[in-house]
């Protein structure tokens, strides 16, 4: 945990305009050195972004346009929005969609509750074993997924529950790491405030819902961007667990479209956008919770 | 009645009270899911791994016949060889590309917050997006072959030829994790004390040298920390081989990786699990070998 606290400050993606161009340290940049800055950005812009417009685009191009040209025609002569709708035709995308969605909002619901929970419990009740309690979620975060898989996939087995949603929901369902996350927030507020309620006869449970619970709101945020975003972008466990098409997630759902109807560029690009559509638009309006995200999750490896 | 008022004592511990089940109450769900899910599974996986139990047959103890299997496993090695390749070919460029990306973004000029948030992008999309989204830039008729057809190199078969094929899932990893690791490098970066650079510039140190001397060291612990990162879920691949060289792992699946193995071995209704545990237990010990590795090169630069 130690070493990003260390070298993490405020968020990094901030910082106060200055009418002059100015460095961090308050000195005018040069043109010539401002020149240069943007023409490298740009070109890092066009190899980070261009590739998913390369792709918006393609699966804009109609039938009869030619999207294998060299030179490359790089807008869609007569873009249409045909192939989103043959997409739709060849596998249950709008489905896929929703199973996505069911299957991250649960994800973000079980995270949120979960790890505030037991991370406040962690934080701030005083219980025989909480250290032992403590070290389990240290532990459950340093296990890496892929080397328990197939004994994740035998369990849900067990339990009846391979081939269904809950079983895609539920390993990922209260991180560990979401745990100690909400432990560190609940753990970097005031203890005073607390006590004083529980001085006016505050329940624990009150205690936690109307006073610390709405001061690690930003946490709480980041858990459930992160939760939603894993489980949107999961591939591996999905593809393990699900076997029927008709319960596939989008991702799985993609990969399926691919390998089946690998020669039609202009499908699995209109899938792929559907795929990342959504994210991307989250990302747009939440930045700040992402890149702070980044900063607290890193600890986890 | 007055309670007895004992000096010295500290207020805080009076929080103390409450009905002693609550605090479990209130950690039951994590815990539950992670025993049922993370740790439950982590035992049975080392338990599992010394039996030859199979998706719909229980096992019977073998002892150590899966792990000597291993050694003569061919595909083993393929997959431990390109797993391991991985990590020589992902790490360095996730540590050190990142952190120019970082210093490419840091000073304020206008705009750059929207330079970094699409620098992000990649990080968002899930990696079957990406790695589709590469499949098809990389087609033997792709963007990139008809780029560098019309600039007279010719097309290159990328996704054909089992070194090529590794070489653009590499690249495709690093593409997917610069923006992440260039936040991480931000944040360390925003600690250099600037009377170090400002010094540095005095004494007539041009930016390279600068960059040499006074950012290496300053973020050299956020640096060990990306390379932990980075090797660890380098040596766990497996999406983006998977869905590049396909399920199988390219021409003769000499693209296959450790993970990937584990995959194709341990599940359906013919799972090897009691094999496929065995492969786990590997990924196991490399992943924690190499964060204590990487760790201890930390201390040793210390000292």
């Amino acid at each position: 945990m130690s070493v990003l606290e260390k070298v993490r400050p405020e968020p990094p993606v901030t910082g106060q305009r200055e009418p002059r161009v100015t460095d961090e340290n308050g000195r005018r940049v040069r043109v010539g050195e401002l020149v240069w800055r943007y023409l490298l950005l740009l070109a890092v812009l066009a190899l980070t972004v261009g590739p998913f417009l390369w792709q918006l685009s393609t699966s804009l191009k109609g039938p009869t346009e030619d999207i294998y040209s060299s030179p490359p025609s790089f807008l869609p002569a007569r873009p249409t929005l045909h192939n989103y709708t043959r997409v739709a035709d060849t596998i249950p995308v709008w489905d896929y969609g929703l199973n996505s969605l069911k299957v991250a909002t649960a994800s973000v619901v079980t995270n949120c509750v979960g790890s505030a929970l037991a991370g406040y419990a962690l934080a701030r009740l005083r219980f025989r074993g909480r250290r032992a309690t403590t070290l389990v979620f240290v532990l459950a975060m340093l296990v890496p997924v892929e080397g328990i898989v197939i004994a994740q996939f035998t369990t849900m087995r067990e339990l009846g529950l391979n081939n269904t949603l809950v079983g895609v929901v539920l390993p990922g369902a209260v991180g560990a790491m979401n745990v100690l996350l909400m432990r560190g927030a609940f753990r970097s507020l005031p203890y005073e405030i607390e006590e004083a309620a529980y001085v006016d006869g505050a329940t624990v449970w009150q205690r936690f819902l109307r006073i610390a619970l709405p001061s690690v709101k930003g946490t709480l945020a980041v858990v459930a961007i992160f939760a939603f975003m894993g489980a949107w972008d999961d591939f591996l466990w999905p593809l393990i667990v699900l076997s029927d098409p008709s319960k596939f997630t989008l991702t799985i759902g993609l990969n399926y479209l691919h390998g089946t109807f690998a020669n039609d560029e202009r499908l699995v690009a209109a899938g792929t956008v559907i795929a990342v559509a959504p994210l991307i638009a989250l990302f747009a309006c939440l930045q700040r919770y992402f890149f702070r995200g980044v900063g607290e999750g890193a600890v986890k490896g | 009645m007055a309670t007895p008022v004992r000096p010295g004592r500290p207020p805080q511990i009076r929080i103390r009270r409450q009905l002693p089940l609550s605090p479990w109450l209130f950690a039951a769900p994590g815990l539950l899911v992670v025993g049922a899910f993370v740790l439950y599974p982590f035992v049975s996986t080392l338990v599992n791994s010394f039996t030859d139990r199979r998706t719909l047959l229980p096992g019977h103890f073998v002892g150590l016949a899966n792990f000597r299997e291993l050694l003569h496993d061919d595909m083993f090695w393929t997959g431990l060889r390109n797993s391991t390749l991985y990590i020589l070919g992902v790490v360095p460029a996730l540590v050190v590309l990142p952190l120019l990306l970082a210093l490419l973004v840091r000073k304020d000029i206008p705009g750059i917050t929207f330079f970094r948030s699409a620098f992000y992008t990649p990080v968002v999309a899930s990696i079957v997006v990406v790695g589709l989204i590469w499949v098809w830039l990389l087609d033997e008729r792709g963007l990139v072959n008809s780029l560098l057809e019309s600039i007279g190199i010719g097309r290159i078969g990328f996704l054909s030829d089992q070194w090529l094929l590794l070489l653009s899932a590499m690249a495709v990893t690093v593409w997917k994790g610069l923006g992440y690791y260039m936040i991480i490098y931000l944040a360390a970066l925003a600690n250099v004390p600037r009377e170090l650079h400002e010094a540095a510039a005095v004494d007539g140190a041009g930016p390279v040298r600068r960059f040499l001397s006074v950012t290496v060291p300053a973020v050299r612990s956020t640096m060990v920390l990306v390379a932990a990162l980075s090797s660890v879920n380098a040596f766990k691949v497996f999406s983006e081989v998977y869905l590049m060289a396909g399920p199988t792992g390219g021409p003769a699946g000499e693209d296959t990786t450790l993970v990937m193995l584990v995959q194709r071995t341990g599940t359906g209704l013919t799972g090897r699990v009691g094999y496929a545990s065995a492969l786990s237990v590997v990924v196991f010990v490399v992943t924690v070998a190499l964060m204590l590795l990487v760790l201890r090169a930390d201390r040793r630069e210390d000292a």
